[in-house]
């Protein structure tokens, strides 16, 4: 490159094979110093292997690093760590119950005759603390500090081993619209005092927001990289899929026909006795997608499960079709026509031990065809998972993997597949596209809207505002238990049913 | 040919070879052991092979020692797969014997009728035993383990009670034999072993092996076993009852169990002793599972290996002289390091979604979970 940038990361010709997969393919990277280069790609494009490869987790088949204009063999993490590399990963690894500064000092702790120093080490952190402007308290425990803040503590656990470039794998990903906020001004502010930054994502936004280039990988190659300010979320997401995505759902007015799912008066408690739903009443008609804001923990949980059968309830009813199924089994529920996409795909959806197979027929397994006098049926089975993969798109080696083993967008896949080919009469769609990429994203959506246009009832529990905005024909904001509001999407906007969701601005004055 | 491919491909896996090696280094070290002890270690091990395979009626023992293993084993592995920890195989052993005991000596049947009868009611009092704790624990929310172990001390003083209320033998610490009808031995085997005690057992056993293979990976009933063992919440979100699926699970396994009870009144000793303490045989049975990695084959081997070492340890003492202490040390050492590596994956199992990259057949980019 020229030489008016200095490059710190160079990849060259990096190349990772697995089993029956290339996962990067002769992939070329830069990172110059003080910036932050966004790594945009599909689940299972091969983000994650690269950075894996870059700091030291895994070695690649061919292909070069290079730091700071010099070729280096990355053999293990605490090698990558020496040259200046930190990664903050998805999942944290602190120890919960010792200190920030505890954590922090872990496997490198200084020493003092044969005490541990930790005074000096928490007054450094303080001092990097100011510097990038953290905010971390030295002396908290982990296990009584918020997920942003543990976040920042992994950040600082990589700053205070003198990390000069930062990967972050999806660092978003758990956090909350507050917490994302704060964490890209962070990120603003490490790249304003030099450090070089990585990060993996799919989230347009975010990459609009933050980043200075970005580079896009589409099945193991690098297919661009863009100048963030001169590109659109558009351009981004057709070269993320290779097609052309409308970020805009778009859709036909609803034509809501009979009233199809009647909720009245519902109460539930959880397994301690509080009160989690509080006299819950609404109805969805055939042909409509009712869509349920609100903040996570307000009673959206127990809703689901109350309406699946997965949790009994205290007094009111639900009726589909005028039959009254409360505190019927979750197997009856769902043989009266309901299906549900669960909000935790891997506690719920999925069994991940189960192969592919397996897991389509989860709620089929026990009748004909899926087994016939008990003896399971495999050849059918196989068909059924075949005819899902074929028309869900689902990316698989085959139908006999364990579904742990697929990436989240297509473990999806097969939930929405099995739940939609059972051909319900109400779907409930809990948090359908947490975690998915932007092609997934649409593909679900229309999924959902089709299921509409069939004549189905739609019930969408999403914390994501956008996505209820943009795929709910009707809005109930739930608030403590207690649905605080209804609206339409053409009749509100964000900030209104922020202040809803928050239950501080009531249904009836937001439709003026 | 696909089968037999199949089975080709379990000696593939690299844990196969880490259960050989283990057995190995135990053989290896049990050497050490006994040259320190300033015993033949060589002789020691001939004397044990000789034990096991010498003559027709040590083969027969040794396949008499082997059957219940199997069974405990498949006793251990059908709870495992469950998600749950069976630990009450010895009580459940003890009830099955109680109950075939009951029919064998009470009951006045013809002949093949007669065995048939006390086999199923020693089974089911076996199943009910381990459905007990499956209650317990559905109901009451008391971990099958605490359970397990109570309700074996349980069962050991209930059968004191029973055998000496009703059929004590006069003058003995046992109960008055069964009647010859409810025998199982088969005379023409034991003929050709020389008179080792060969019994029906031995081919209802293989038969359960192959039987818990099709259960497991072939019927709704082990998809469902399977499912509630691995995600609870899941099965429970697919419509399956979780607490029937634990009770059938447990029933199953306690008739395992039951059935090692019940083959060794009814085919091998013919009475009930007052014994001090249980077998000790549903406690292999959980490193029978563990190194069997709690499929039909590995059971089936790693019963082999540890009933012939049993047996053979016997050997040890009159080839060699090497004392029941020593012989001990050797066996124990031989099965620590032969079931160590199953010890390992089962701790382990919990740590693997962390792991998910590596085995990711994609390499996939994992998103948030």
């Amino acid at each position: 490159m020229t030489a008016q940038h200095d490059i710190v990361l160079e990849l060259k010709g990096l190349t990772k094979r697995f089993p029956g997969i290339v996962a990067n393919d002769s992939i070329d990277l830069q990172l110059r110093k003080g910036e932050i280069l966004a790594l945009l790609g599909e689940n299972g494009a091969g983000k994650s292997t690269l950075m894996n490869m870059v700091f030291g987790l895994y070695q690649p088949d061919e292909g070069e690093i290079w730091i700071n204009g010099q070729p280096v063999s990355m053999d293990t993490p605490s090698k990558a760590i020496e040259l200046g590399i930190g990664m903050v990963h998805q999942h944290f690894k602190l120890v919960p119950p010792f200190t920030v500064t505890e954590n922090i000092v872990l496997g490198m702790e200084t020493k003092k005759g044969l005490a541990i120093d930790l005074k000096s080490s928490a007054q450094r952190i303080q001092e990097l603390s100011d510097r990038y402007n953290l905010n971390i308290k030295p002396h908290a425990v982990v296990d009584t500090i918020s997920v942003g803040m543990q976040q920042r503590v992994e950040i600082m656990k990589i700053l205070y081993r003198g990390a000069d470039i930062l990967i972050f794998d999806e660092p978003t990903a758990v956090l909350t619209p507050q917490e994302i906020t704060e964490l890209l001004a962070i990120l603003k502010g490490l790249a304003a005092e030099g450090k070089s930054i990585i990060i993996i994502t799919h989230k347009l936004k975010e990459i609009m927001e933050i980043a200075d280039r970005c580079t896009v990988i589409r099945r193991g190659k690098v297919i661009d990289t863009l100048e963030v300010a001169a590109a659109s979320p558009e351009a981004l997401a057709e070269r993320m899929v290779g097609r052309n995505v409308s970020l805009h759902v778009d859709k036909e007015a609803a034509q809501p026909g009979e009233r199809l799912l009647e909720v009245k008066d519902l109460h539930v408690k959880d397994s301690s006795g509080q009160n989690m739903l509080r006299g819950v009443s609404f109805d969805i008609r055939a042909g409509e997608i009712v869509g349920i804001a609100g903040v996570d923990g307000n009673g959206q949980s127990e809703l689901i499960e109350a309406l699946t059968g997965m949790m009994k309830i205290e007094s009111g009813s639900i009726r589909l079709e005028g039959k009254e199924m409360a505190n019927l089994s979750p197997r009856t529920v769902s043989e009266l026509g309901v299906g549900h996409i669960p909000q935790d795909r891997h506690k719920h959806g999925l069994v991940l031990d189960f192969t592919v197979s397996e897991n389509s027929v989860l709620k089929s397994y026990y009748n004909n065809p899926m087994s016939k006098l008990g003896i399971l049926q495999e050849s059918n089975i196989r068909k059924e998972a075949e005819r899902f993969i074929e028309s869900y798109d689902i990316r698989t080696p085959g139908t006999e993997v364990l579904a742990r083993s697929l990436s989240g967008g297509n473990q999806q896949k097969i939930i929405i597949a099995r739940e939609i080919e059972a051909n319900p009469k109400f779907l409930i769609a809990a948090q359908p596209t947490r975690g998915l990429d932007v092609g997934a994203i649409s593909f679900v959506h229309k999924q959902l809207i089709a299921e509409r246009d069939a004549g189905k009832a739609v019930l969408l529990v999403s914390f994501e505002l956008d996505e209820i905005l943009d795929v709910a024909d009707r809005i109930l904001v739930i608030f403590n238990g207690q649905i605080v509001g209804e609206t339409t999407p053409s009749a509100t906007n964000e900030q209104k049913l922020g202040l809803m969701m928050a239950g501080k601005l009531g249904g009836e004055s937001s439709n003026g | 040919m696909a089968k037999l491919k199949s089975l080709m491909n379990v000696f593939r896996q690299e844990s196969i070879w880490i259960s050989i090696i283990s057995i190995f280094l135990g053989l290896l070290i049990g050497a050490i052991v006994m040259l320190v002890g300033g015993y033949e270690p060589v002789l020691a091990y001939q004397s044990m092979i000789e034990k096991i395979v010498g003559n027709p009626y040590d083969i027969g023992e040794t396949i008499r020692s082997i059957m219940p293993l199997i069974l405990t084993g498949l006793a251990v592995a059908v709870a495992f797969r469950g998600g749950m920890f069976n630990i009450g195989v010895e009580g459940q052993i003890v009830m099955g014997s109680i109950g075939a005991l009951f029919v064998g000596y009470f009951l006045d049947l013809p002949p093949v009728l007669h065995a048939i009868v006390a086999i199923v009611v020693g089974a089911i009092f076996g199943g009910l035993w381990g459905m007990l704790v499956a209650w317990l624990k559905t109901s009451r929310g008391i971990n099958e383990v605490v359970t397990c172990i109570m309700l074996n001390w349980s069962a050991l003083y209930i059968s004191h009670i029973v055998v000496r209320m009703f059929m004590m033998e006069e003058g003995t610490a046992r109960s008055k034999l069964i009647q010859d009808s409810a025998s199982i031995e088969i005379p023409f085997l034991i003929q050709w072993f020389d008179g080792a005690r060969i019994h029906w057992g031995f081919i209802i056993t293989m038969l359960l092996l192959v039987g818990y293979s099709f259960y497991m990976n072939k019927t709704k009933w082990g998809y469902e076993l399977r499912a509630v063992g691995s995600s609870k919440h899941a099965a429970h979100y697919a419509g399956i009852s979780v607490n029937k699926t634990i009770h059938r699970t447990f029933f199953i396994s306690g008739m395992m169990g039951g059935l090692v009870g019940t083959f060794e009144i009814l085919g091998v000793f013919k009475y009930l002793a007052i014994a001090p303490t249980t077998s000790g045989l549903g406690f292999d049975g959980i490193a029978v599972a563990l190194l069997g990695m709690n499929t039909a084959i590995g059971i089936l081997l790693a019963a082999a290996l540890f009933g012939a070492l049993m047996y053979g340890s016997q050997g040890m003492s009159f080839g060699a002289d090497v004392p029941g202490e020593v012989i001990r040390m050797v066996v124990s050492i031989i099965i620590f390091f032969a079931a160590a590596p199953g010890m390992l994956r089962v701790l382990f199992q919990l740590r693997r979604s962390t792991r998910r990259k590596e085995v990711s057949a994609r390499g996939n980019d994992s998103v948030s979970h």
